[in-house]
């Protein structure tokens, strides 16, 4: 086991370096961050100094080098907008992200797994029809559209809920406070997220009612509920292992559109206002997070697959 | 839609009874007419070629049926629907209508390029790192690895602030960021390929390489290609939404679904001009439904083991 993982590690990192690569490449392609300094009040002699003292002279691998190296001490460079460190912005901002993802892949579980079995065990019937199609309805519709019919409902129609932001103004939080502040991003990011999940879990589960060993099981007249729930649905671990796992990449993207739509003020409508404003150390900064993010993700899901499956070895 | 074996036997023509449900002869029935039964057999998928069918009529004929131009000025500013303009009046005044029909051919149009793009990079890709293996598959799935591990739509926020926005760099940056699954879809399909006698007896009898991957291998991996394909249609009309949604796509005055959606940002237009924004909103989400029923009803019609979902 543990040398499986230390492989897995050994095979993440040069794909996180090729991953550092092509960032670096994007920053420079993009244009010289020299260019934002310059102005009528900026003589060229002070943008030459400024360029030797940034190593902006240097030849591209030696400069990528450089950067490697302050990343490595744990500097991710410095927002070229309001000069605050990357890694302290990231910081500031992780946190909202951080909940609205894990409070929506929770609800998106919630919907999907016992929606995805029902469908599976109750194949062509009536309500096996209503979650497919709604699933295909959750994969198909845009998050920005279902935000936007959200708001339209709930805040200008209904009046329950606000339209944006985390928090209400001077009222200092809370816990009911941000929860009714979460309810529409939630929403959306979960729909979005059951729809594909329901159809995964439901292809996975059919295909385990198909097995020999579940056959057995109901040859030996052991009664349905024990046989769906005793041997089915252990089973059906592993493929909710794997939504859990292609859920992130999913989520992070999601989480882009949705805090956009909604103010909410976390990674995503920090990437955005970073990308409008063209600030590469803090786009750089986040494309790299998420990378390790998902490849942490993706080598965490490798090992659950380990656990909850036993005929899976790991060599 | 009940599936049964004897299908999948007349299929391999081992033909031993006919079930009670179908009493036709099929044995000379041709592999078209086959997967043209099995795609009818999923309601929701033959009423959504249809509407698609219709739809994309609409687009392509768009300059016949849009009663006006979609860029000019003729009606009052935010004109509620009325029988001179069906969808009523955008914010400066142009006609809503004619301009859905011509964002839907945008949207389309973005959609198919897009995945021409990427398929034709994923086919490449993957048959490569199939067929030769070693080093070069190494790192091509590193790569494909690489691209998979930045979040997708974080890609191609960034790649769309670099580029000048504009239709054609959206539909390149979309076609360069969607070709990793294909790529691992035919690398496996080869990988698996590459062992039939078929394969084989081709490299036995000396054909040329050219030949044995885009004779021989390729058109027995093209029904798995052509369901993700659909997908990726489908992805890519949601992505072009959203990024012209955001101002990053396509740019006004040429009319897109998702940029027609960026006017319900303001809270006036939200609130008491939903005819600007709904249609266009519903248009995407019938558009993608639509493509996704087929693409399910094409995995389940081209494929002759599956029996599970429908």
């Amino acid at each position: 086991m543990a040398k499986y993982i230390i492989k897995r590690i050994l095979i993440a990192i040069p794909v996180l370096i090729g991953i550092t690569i092509i960032d670096y490449a994007i920053m420079c392609m993009a244009g010289s961050p020299l260019e934002m300094l310059q102005g009528p009040r900026v003589s060229e002699a002070a943008v030459e100094a400024r360029r030797i003292a940034l190593g902006l002279d240097q030849p591209f691998y030696v400069q990528y080098f450089a950067w490697l190296g302050q990343l490595l001490q744990g500097n991710m460079g410095y927002s070229m907008k309001n000069f605050q460190s990357v890694s302290g912005l990231i910081g500031e901002h992780i946190g909202p992200t951080l909940l609205l993802m894990g409070v929506s892949l929770v609800v998106s579980l919630v919907i999907a797994v016992p929606a995805g079995i029902y469908s599976a065990i109750h194949q062509y019937s009536k309500g096996d029809y209503a979650v497919v199609t709604a699933s295909f309805l959750g994969s198909s519709i845009p998050g920005f559209f279902l935000s936007l019919l959200l708001i339209y409902v709930f805040t200008v129609t209904l009046g329950w809920l606000p339209s944006g932001g985390m928090t209400t103004l001077g009222s200092g939080g809370g816990f009911v406070d941000v929860a009714r502040h979460m309810v529409m991003p939630v929403m959306v990011l979960a729909f979005s997220m059951a729809g594909t999940n329901i159809r995964y879990i439901r292809s996975a589960v059919l295909e385990i009612m198909q097995q020999d060993y579940l056959r057995t099981a109901r040859a030996k007249g052991i009664g349905r509920f024990m046989v769906i729930n005793k041997h089915a649905l252990r089973n059906a671990l592993v493929p909710i292992v794997t939504v859990i796992g292609m859920e992130i990449p999913v989520l992070f993207g999601g989480a882009v559109i949705v805090e956009q739509v909604f103010s909410w003020p976390g990674l995503g409508l920090m990437t955005m206002s970073a990308i409008t404003g063209r600030d590469y150390p803090v786009i750089m900064g986040v494309c790299l997070l998420s990378a390790v993010v998902v490849l942490i993700g993706n080598l965490v899901t490798d090992i659950l697959y380990a656990l909850v499956d036993p005929t899976i070895s790991l060599k | 839609m009940k599936k049964d074996n004897s299908e999948k036997l007349v299929k391999n023509k081992i033909r031993i009874g006919r079930a009670k449900d179908q009493p036709k002869d099929l044995s000379n029935e041709s592999y078209g007419q086959t997967v043209w039964r099995r795609f009818r057999r999923h309601r929701l998928a033959t009423v959504s070629l249809a509407v698609l069918i219709v739809l994309g009529l609409a687009a392509i004929l768009a300059p016949i049926i849009a009663p006006y131009d979609p860029d000019a000025i003729v009606g009052t500013f935010s004109g509620a629907p009325n029988g001179q303009f069906w969808f009523g009046t955008d914010q400066i005044g142009r006609d809503v209508f004619s301009r859905i029909l011509y964002a839907m051919r945008i949207s389309l149009l973005v959609g198919l390029m897009a995945t021409v793009i990427s398929t034709v990079i994923g086919v490449v890709l993957g048959l490569v790192a199939g067929y030769f293996g070693g080093l070069l598959d190494m790192i091509i799935m590193r790569f494909t690895d690489m691209v998979m591990s930045f979040p997708y739509i974080l890609l191609v926020l960034v790649a769309a602030s670099i580029f000048e926005p504009g239709l054609w760099s959206i539909i390149i940056i979309l076609g360069l960021v969607d070709w990793p699954g294909i790529a691992r879809l035919v690398r496996g399909n080869v990988l698996s390929l590459r062992e039939t006698n078929f394969v084989k007896s081709n490299l036995v009898a000396g054909m040329s390489l050219r030949h044995i991957l885009f004779s021989e291998i390729l058109p027995n991996t093209v029904a798995p290609i052509l369901v993700y394909a659909t997908s990726v249609v489908a992805l890519s009309m949601l992505d072009e939404a959203a990024l012209s949604f955001l101002g990053m796509g396509v740019l006004p005055p040429t009319a897109s679904l998702g940029n027609m959606l960026n006017g319900a940002q303001s809270l006036t237009v939200l609130t008491r001009q939903p005819w600007m924004w709904l249609p266009p909103g519903l248009l995407i989400v019938v558009l993608v439904i639509a493509i996704n029923f087929i693409g399910d009803a094409l995995r389940d019609a081209l494929d002759p083991t599956s029996t599970t979902s429908h």
